[in-house]
């Protein structure tokens, strides 16, 4: 048996969710959505316990959660960086900031730094076009990057993490 | 009442808005100045935008403001004396980036507030609803939508009555029938139906219902990008207001029709715009299209006769209702009427939202409304329509907004993105990044688009990296008409537009990386070679300071010279030194 599989969620946290929707056809995702935003992940217990509890097989459900980037299977970092790979971001340049993060965290999209502290995420454009290049870092939207300024906010997240840490 | 109002819209807000807010917040309480929040006017380049108001009469808008400058504007709203506030005042020839446009779409955005119905209604909202409901038949809609020509705001132009035709005369079996609004905005570059929703979420509430009444759908769904939270925010409280006063639900208005919305988060997948990924994504199911027939109409969710519009279609609406299809009709060309929402961004001055007729030219948008390019460099092309869509060169600008003339050019009109590209953008690279993006999204349910858009993003990958080979340039036409003709639905069909208009337009340029091994554009790094001229280098040191990859050797106050083999065309160099003494090429 996989290492993973042994993992133990607390499977009691999902039982709300799954009263409401479980039952209700074509609520799979909705499901999905709603295990992501108690786990922060997709563990593969939740997702074998999803099956389960909504009578697809566990081939189904893992199917939907790997179509849609939404989705992880992997715990993400304190901060969760979205890179925008839009057109107008790459017209303006993201290809630097993505060189940027990748330099100052060693980190590549997808990948969640040593520290636990950041996750990279590659994400299609966020809509805010004008003020390419963008990134949004925990539902903050920074614009106008440059690779400068991209570093500067790098550091000021770290620095306050390491303050929070020591309070 | 003297009112201050802050744009709130994602932009805004990206941009500092609601620190203004928060900083004007303490400063309006007890000043007898209200504070309110607006949605998006569409000048993006000039956010955070705060407007003071006596009454509905705009007083001074003010423009990139700062929280430090809240005490300021607080003062200048109280007296109405903007003396103080001279340097934030909007400039002359920023209202012209408004006073040009037609807004139907996008005729409440930045004027109202989205989190109160009572804005909306205080401009005409729900009374063309109604109408349609107290004094109008199913097919008195319909007839008013096709004299409008209205058609598909999302890409393909469909014409809106045929569709609203079909699903009201589809019977179900069950009695259910749907209403769906496809918010999946996923063209990157693309943002006028998040800002339809976030800044004016009851026009598609009205315009949803409309169109609801008019096929006889006893459900509404919206579904709805993941990546646009404060839209789902604004739009479930809007559901919940106009729920409250009797338009949405049972008996609206107090007559005989029913209907209810809800609202459906995507999870994220560019395919789901396609209307039956979309249903399929709807059902919880992996979002991969199904083979047509049966139509939506026939059979769509649930395999009931359903209904499948874009955001900005439905925003047309209730105008369109309220002011009769002639007057909609009137603006625009022979085949395409009424205005259109872009999304105008990259290499501009001014990117922001702009709405207008039909029938303009790309040159009156780009260069008369957006302002020209940044930097006064020269403008190379416009993309439109993102992955599906094509670059069209600069030298054939005078191009009007048509469907038709649109569609010649081998790009198309599209959801309305145009991402202006100036002369350091390479149109290699640009096809690149958009197959890299198809590659991606391809849902992989048939094979020329799920093998054909990897094959040909490879041999774009070899082409910027200096790999392309003699015959590159037609393997990837002829792979591009076999992806074309041979994808099940629109992602495939037209994943490979991108690289062929490029072809079609800039072949030099696929010459040049091809044969030259160089990128004009001076883009693909792969190609670039930096060099210092011993005449005009100083021996400063600096340039050799900055090199992360230690590759530049000279002592101080000589020439120095770069090692090329060590060299990582990092171009720091080049922005560092001074004296100009670096070249690339």
């Amino acid at each position: 048996m996989c290492e993973c599989k042994l993992k133990k969620s607390d499977l009691s946290l999902l039982s709300g969710v799954l009263d409401e929707y479980a039952k209700v056809e074509g609520s799979l995702i909705t499901i999905l959505q709603k295990a992501q935003e108690i786990y922060g992940y997709l563990p593969i217990d939740v997702i074998y316990h999803i099956a389960e509890a909504t009578g697809n097989s566990p081939a189904k459900v893992l199917g939907v959660a790997t179509f849609y980037t939404q989705f992880r299977l992997q715990p993400i970092g304190k901060y969760l960086i979205m890179q925008c790979q839009g057109t107008a971001c790459h017209v303006n340049g993201s290809e630097r900031i993505a060189a940027a993060i990748t330099e100052e965290l060693g980190i590549r999209d997808g990948e969640t730094t040593e520290d636990g502290l950041f996750t990279l995420s590659n994400v299609a454009c966020l809509g805010c076009c004008s003020l390419s290049p963008v990134m949004m870092i925990n539902g903050e939207t920074y614009g106008t990057l440059t690779p400068e300024k991209t570093i500067n906010i790098l550091r000021e997240l770290r620095e306050k993490a390491e303050k929070e840490g020591q309070a | 009442m003297r009112k201050i109002v802050v744009g709130e819209g994602s932009c805004g807000i990206a941009a500092g808005a609601a620190k203004v807010y928060s900083a004007l917040e303490p400063l309006a309480a007890g000043s007898g100045v209200e504070l309110k929040i607006t949605g998006c006017i569409g000048m993006c380049y000039l956010e955070p935008i705060v407007d003071v108001y006596d009454d509905d009469t705009l007083l001074q808008r003010l423009v990139l403001v700062n929280e430090k400058d809240a005490q300021r504007v607080m003062d200048a709203a109280k007296t109405a004396d903007f003396s103080g506030v001279e340097d934030l005042k909007i400039k002359d020839e920023d209202k012209e980036f408004l006073s040009k446009q037609t807004r139907i779409a996008l005729r409440n955005c930045g004027i109202v507030d989205p989190t109160d119905i009572k804005d909306y209604q205080r401009r005409g909202g729900y009374e063309a609803l109604r109408k349609v409901l107290t004094t109008m038949s199913q097919d008195d809609v319909i007839n008013v939508i096709k004299t409008s020509g209205l058609a598909g705001r999302g890409g393909a132009g469909f014409p809106t009555w045929f569709k609203w035709n079909a699903a009201k005369s589809s019977v179900s079996a069950n009695g259910r029938k749907y209403l769906i609004c496809n918010a999946d905005e996923g063209d990157p570059g693309a943002f006028m139906d998040r800002a339809v929703i976030e800044s004016d979420p009851h026009n598609l509430i009205e315009g949803m219902m409309i169109g609801a009444y008019a096929i006889g759908a006893t459900e509404a769904v919206v579904y709805v990008r993941a990546e646009y939270p404060l839209a789902i925010v604004r739009l479930e409280n809007a559901m919940k207001e106009a729920r409250a006063n009797g338009m949405l639900g049972k008996n609206i208005m107090g007559t005989d029709f029913s209907c209810d919305m809800r609202i459906k988060a995507g999870a994220g997948a560019f395919v789901c715009g396609e209307e039956t990924a979309l249903i399929e994504s709807l059902e919880g199911k992996r979002g991969m299209p199904r083979l047509k027939p049966p139509f939506p109409a026939q059979a769509g969710y649930n395999l009931e006769p359903s209904n499948i519009n874009n955001v900005e279609t439905f925003a047309n609406v209730p105008w369109i209702l309220a002011n009769g299809g002639e007057k909609f009709a009137a603006m625009g060309t022979e085949g395409s009427k009424g205005t259109k929402v872009f999304a105008v961004t990259g290499k501009v001055k001014k990117g922001g939202l702009v709405e207008v007729p039909m029938g303009m030219t790309l040159r009156d948008v780009i260069f008369g409304i957006a302002g020209g390019i940044k930097d006064d460099k020269q403008c190379k092309a416009v993309q439109m329509g993102g992955p599906s869509g094509g670059c069209i060169p600069y030298s054939m600008f005078d191009t009007v907004i048509d469907y038709k003339a649109l569609g010649a050019t081998g790009a198309i009109m599209g959801s309305g993105g145009m991402v202006v590209m100036d002369e350091s953008t390479c149109m290699v690279g640009m096809a690149k990044f958009f197959l890299d993006f198809t590659t991606k999204e391809s849902c992989g349910k048939c094979v020329p688009c799920r093998i054909g858009t990897k094959r040909l993003n490879e041999i774009l990958t070899r082409i910027v990296n200096g790999n392309g080979k003699e015959g590159d340039i037609e393997l990837l036409e002829e792979l591009c008409l076999a992806v074309k003709d041979g994808s099940l639905c629109g992602l495939g069909q037209s994943a490979p537009n991108p690289a062929l208009t490029t072809i079609r337009y800039f072949r030099d340029e696929y010459e040049a990386h091809i044969k030259d091994k160089k990128c004009p554009a001076h883009e693909c790094t792969a190609l670039l070679k930096y060099s210092i001229d011993p005449e005009k280098c100083k021996g400063c040191t600096l340039c050799a300071k900055k090199c992360p990859a230690k590759a530049i050797d000279g002592d101080v106050k000589k020439p120095h010279a770069i090692r090329q083999q060590d060299c990582i065309k990092c171009g720091q160099c080049y922005a560092t030194c001074r004296f100009g003494a670096i070249s690339v090429e």
